[in-house]
């Protein structure tokens, strides 16, 4: 099982709704959207041969500048039967944040789902309980969006030309 | 005065203070933040019908310190210190894990040497972390001197990370692109002395002491079982997932740091109770002791770092000669080095299960997004359906089987 007969059953599969397949360090990564990730999950999880069964990691990502698909989802999946990892990406826009929720595949995907509400503010529709879980419940924002510095934006000492970002 | 005094008719002033309903009445506990059962900072919220529990509710991030925010700012090799405070039982794990990450995103090839040592110390940490778990699960069932037997070998432990890199608890062990010392002729004396003398005895002490105790096994055998395909749904990793009978092991099925060298067994449990995850730790200890023998016994001559001036700062004696080395001094201490783009996963086999890094670097000195896959805080999810009907003190010895650690809970 490679790679390549993977995407190509997918593509098969999804068509158009798949796309930027590649292969960053062997790990087959791609994209979907909200409207599929679900149907895509389920065919990955319950696929007679690649058997994708054991959700990793599902995680969140900001990307400002990316206009009109400026948050990500992050999806890794591990087949252990046949020991293969691909990573499966969904991107939203900033105004419409909602994507289905996974945990109806896997009851894992409960906590996962509520650290990235927690920290990007993304809306997993469906979700049973989707209330944040590191950071105190009052708190306003979404502290891992990159509009929210580090480092105190009143200090001048401190600039971004000597020490990075 | 009077209306202080007891009512003559008791019964009245009973239905006063308290209606008595037909229904079951549910109390709630709460188990935590700061319980001494819960070995951490996290709370559980259970309901109760007498003693049985029927349902609960975990709070967590009492101890959340932003790990993946800070290290979105912070130079690759300063992440490092950030790692230890994780899985605080067996730091060097974290650590050699995030080294790795940074290396395959680098492409650097670590020297078999540095890999062996790196071996060597996370084998260690996997001693030291089990035996806290299960002697601490003695400890909570009520037998206090196993855990003060086997806690002197996780002392020698310490003693040994203290030799290899001065600190005992938050490690920092390892630069990216190998170790920052080779093994010295201590460090080596005394992990021989553990592993040939005094652990295996010690070990085998602990296993006389409990695996056929009757108290000890009436204790735990068939408390919170889990089956395999709910241990896979909820995602468990680890020794608690092979405890359900899964040999889902990273060091097998994604050898890293030379762990294809090495020959181990990977012990595997029956039916995921509390009694298996006993013992699949057990038996890890012993595996463990078998690869680090064979490390030690193998262990490679030659350097103990790679050659890559960008990354791995130079002796300290040519920083005050060499003008290159100074200037690399310079550039890696003030982080000025870029890491090229790309996304990665990594995992490697931590003490609980696996523990991942996914990191996405945009080619600037700091990563982009870094996520750690923790499994404590993946598989403690599992918590409330595990303990559906039991009894307290039984959930109590749940939580302490799962080892769940606060740190790597709320990163």
């Amino acid at each position: 099982m490679t790679n390549q007969q993977i995407a190509e059953d997918v593509v098969a599969k999804f068509g158009e709704n798949t796309h930027s397949f590649e292969e960053p360090w062997g790990l087959l990564t791609f994209t979907t959207n909200r409207q599929n990730i679900i149907s895509l999950l389920e065919y990955l999880k319950k696929h007679e041969t690649f058997r994708f069964n054991f959700l990793t990691d599902l995680t969140g990502i900001h990307l400002p500048d990316n206009q009109g698909a400026e948050f990500g989802v992050i999806y890794h999946l591990h087949s252990l039967e046949n020991n293969v990892r691909i990573r499966i990406k969904v991107f939203l826009s900033q105004d419409d944040l909602h994507i289905p929720t996974t945990t109806t595949l896997w009851p894992t995907a409960n906590w996962m789902e509520r650290e990235t509400y927690d920290f990007y503010g993304i809306l997993f529709d469906g979700h049973p309980k989707l209330i944040r879980i590191l950071n105190i419940e009052e708190m306003d924002y979404f502290p891992m969006r990159k509009e929210y510095p580090l480092e105190d934006a009143t200090r001048e000492d401190k600039i971004d030309a000597l020490f990075g970002r | 005065m009077e209306d202080l005094l007891i009512p003559k008719n008791t019964s009245d002033a009973l239905a006063l203070n308290r209606p008595i309903v037909e229904d079951t009445e549910f109390t709630t506990l709460n188990l935590g933040p700061t319980h001494p059962a819960t070995h951490g900072i996290f709370q559980n919220i259970l309901k109760m019908d007498g003693e049985k529990i029927v349902s609960g509710e975990q709070t967590i991030g009492y101890i959340h310190r932003a790990f993946e925010k800070i290290a979105e700012r912070r130079p690759f090799y300063q992440i490092t210190t950030l790692t230890d405070r994780m899985n605080y039982c067996s730091s060097p794990i974290n650590n050699m894990g995030w080294h790795m990450t940074v290396e395959k995103l680098l492409g650097v090839t670590v020297p078999k040497r540095a890999q062996y040592i790196r071996v060597i110390m996370m084998e260690l940490a996997r001693i030291a972390d089990h035996i806290i778990c299960n002697s601490i699960l003695g400890v909570d069932t009520g037998a206090y001197s196993g855990f003060l037997y086997v806690f002197q070998e996780r002392e020698k432990i310490y003693e040994i990370y203290e030799e290899v890199c001065g600190a005992r608890l938050t490690t920092n062990m390892g630069r990216i692109g190998g170790m920052e010392r080779d093994l010295s002729p201590t460090a080596i004396a005394k992990i021989k002395d553990l592993i040939y003398n005094s652990l295996p005895k010690v070990l085998a002490e602990f296993e006389k002491l409990f695996n056929r105790n009757r108290i000890f096994v009436d204790r735990i055998v068939n408390v919170g079982p889990i089956t395999a395909e709910r241990a896979l749904e909820y995602g468990f990793t680890g020794p608690n997932l092979r405890a359900a009978g899964v040999d889902y092991d990273v060091r097998v099925m994604e050898p890293y740091s030379s762990y294809e060298d090495f020959e181990f067994d990977i012990p595997v449990g029956h039916n995921g109770d509390t009694y298996d995850r006993f013992m699949v730790r057990n038996q890890e200890m012993w595996e463990s002791i078998k690869i680090i023998r064979q490390a030690l016994e193998n262990l490679p001559e030659g350097p103990y770092y790679a050659n890559e001036n960008h990354y791995y700062l130079p002796p300290k004696h040519d920083v005050y000669k060499n003008m290159e080395a100074l200037i690399y001094h310079f550039k890696i201490v003030m982080g000025e080095i870029d890491a090229p783009a790309g996304e990665i996963y990594h995992a490697v086999e931590g003490g609980n299960g696996e523990l991942g890094f996914y990191l996405v670097s945009d080619g600037g000195r700091a990563p982009y997004r870094l996520h750690f896959r923790r499994p404590s805080f993946i598989y403690y999810q599992a918590y409330p359906e595990m303990c559906k009907g039991v009894s307290i003190s039984d959930a109590i010895v749940i939580m302490s089987s799962l080892n769940v650690i606060a740190g790597e809970l709320d990163a």
